[in-house]
């Protein structure tokens, strides 16, 4: 059926820009002596948004977490993000 | 002649009813918009007021910038109508691109609740005139994303035009460009606490004036801002016009 339309699940992984001071991650970093871990750096603390999309195909699909991805879910001023398909949606399956 | 001042009302809104306040004490006749309105009412200014509005999720400020009165408030921006945000109003305003730069998440990682000084850079502006130039101003601060941020290059160019209104400064007045100084609470680069479009009418404003209004309050240095609000306000009923004001840089 062309006109089917099918259910896909996405993550979008929002993170600070690289050179963007990330207060969450030092802080993050600066408690890790507590737990006597003392070889780790670098933590960025970002954000995940998980949602399903119902769409005729998966580039459709995409289309739409791209553009929320950039309008919403993330700041590009300030935040980097990564679409992540995850496949079809678990309880979906194809709808008329 | 009393001027009509629009203050937007979200869910989550909790400075609107000090705002309202704050305008009346200097004679405008503020009037209340709901955000699921989509017409402000032929207002001749908007305040977006502090608050956590839609909760902050995500981001603070992102989903009020989606609702109908924000679209309303964008197009009444884009005709040249002034808007002021003051706290969760400036990242509202942040997030809708209608000022530059944004606010991050406090150096600290704290909720900042204090009294902090502020001084204007200059008063050639809609939202500065009759504030006193450089001299230490008290009022209250009370955010957990009030760093503002903007690369190199936009800072550079947002001094360059006159669009920093507000600086943290020492008791001095001398602005706390190091962000660790503890007079600049949020760590804001080159102590920004205020900053406008390069059109001049649609301004951001960490600090809360309306809750220094008021000598009973414990300060009335935030009156001359909402007085230049109302000033500026009347000047645009009065001409009847929709162009923005620019600025005058000297």
């Amino acid at each position: 059926m062309s006109d089917a339309v099918r259910d896909f699940r996405f993550a979008v992984n929002v993170t600070p820009r690289e050179g963007i001071l990330d207060p969450q991650g030092r802080a993050v970093e600066q408690s890790l002596p507590h737990l006597d871990v003392h070889n780790v750096s670098g933590v960025r603390v970002g954000r995940r948004v998980e949602l399903t999309v119902s769409a005729a195909d998966e580039a459709a699909a995409r289309a739409v977490v791209e553009r929320l991805a950039h309008e919403l879910f993330s700041n590009p001023l300030i935040e980097a993000f990564e679409v992540v398909a995850l496949g079809p949606a678990a309880a979906a399956g194809v709808r008329a | 002649m009393t001027v009509r001042i629009g203050v937007v009302v979200f869910p989550g809104s909790n400075c609107d009813a000090d705002t309202l306040h704050g305008l009346r004490v200097v004679g405008a006749e503020p009037v209340e918009l709901w955000h699921e309105q989509a017409d402000l009412g032929g207002v001749a200014a908007v305040v977006l007021p502090g608050g956590f509005a839609y909760g902050d999720y995500l981001r603070a400020g992102v989903i009020a910038r989606f609702s109908p009165v924000m679209r309303a408030v964008s197009a009444f921006a884009a005709e040249g109508g002034l808007v002021l945000g003051i706290c969760n109003g400036f990242q509202v305003l942040a997030e809708a691109g209608l000022v530059p730069g944004a606010l991050l998440r406090n150096r600290s990682v704290r909720f900042a609740g204090r009294e902090v000084m502020i001084a204007a850079d200059h008063d050639r502006s809609a939202f500065t005139r009759g504030v006193p130039v450089g001299r230490p101003l008290r009022m209250p601060i009370a955010h957990g994303e009030g760093c503002y941020y903007a690369d190199d290059a936009t800072l550079d160019e947002l001094e360059r035009s006159g669009q920093v209104l507000f600086r943290y400064v020492d008791a001095a007045g001398r602005p706390a460009s190091d962000p660790a100084d503890r007079a600049n609470p949020n760590g804001s680069l080159r102590a920004i606490a205020g900053v406008m479009n390069r059109a001049g009418n649609v301004a951001g404003l960490m600090p809360h004036p309306e809750r220094a209004s008021e000598a009973i309050l414990g300060s009335a240095d935030g009156r001359p801002i909402l007085q230049a609000l109302v000033d500026s306000a009347r000047e645009h009923a009065a001409a009847g016009r929709r162009h923005a004001p620019g600025i005058a840089v000297a």
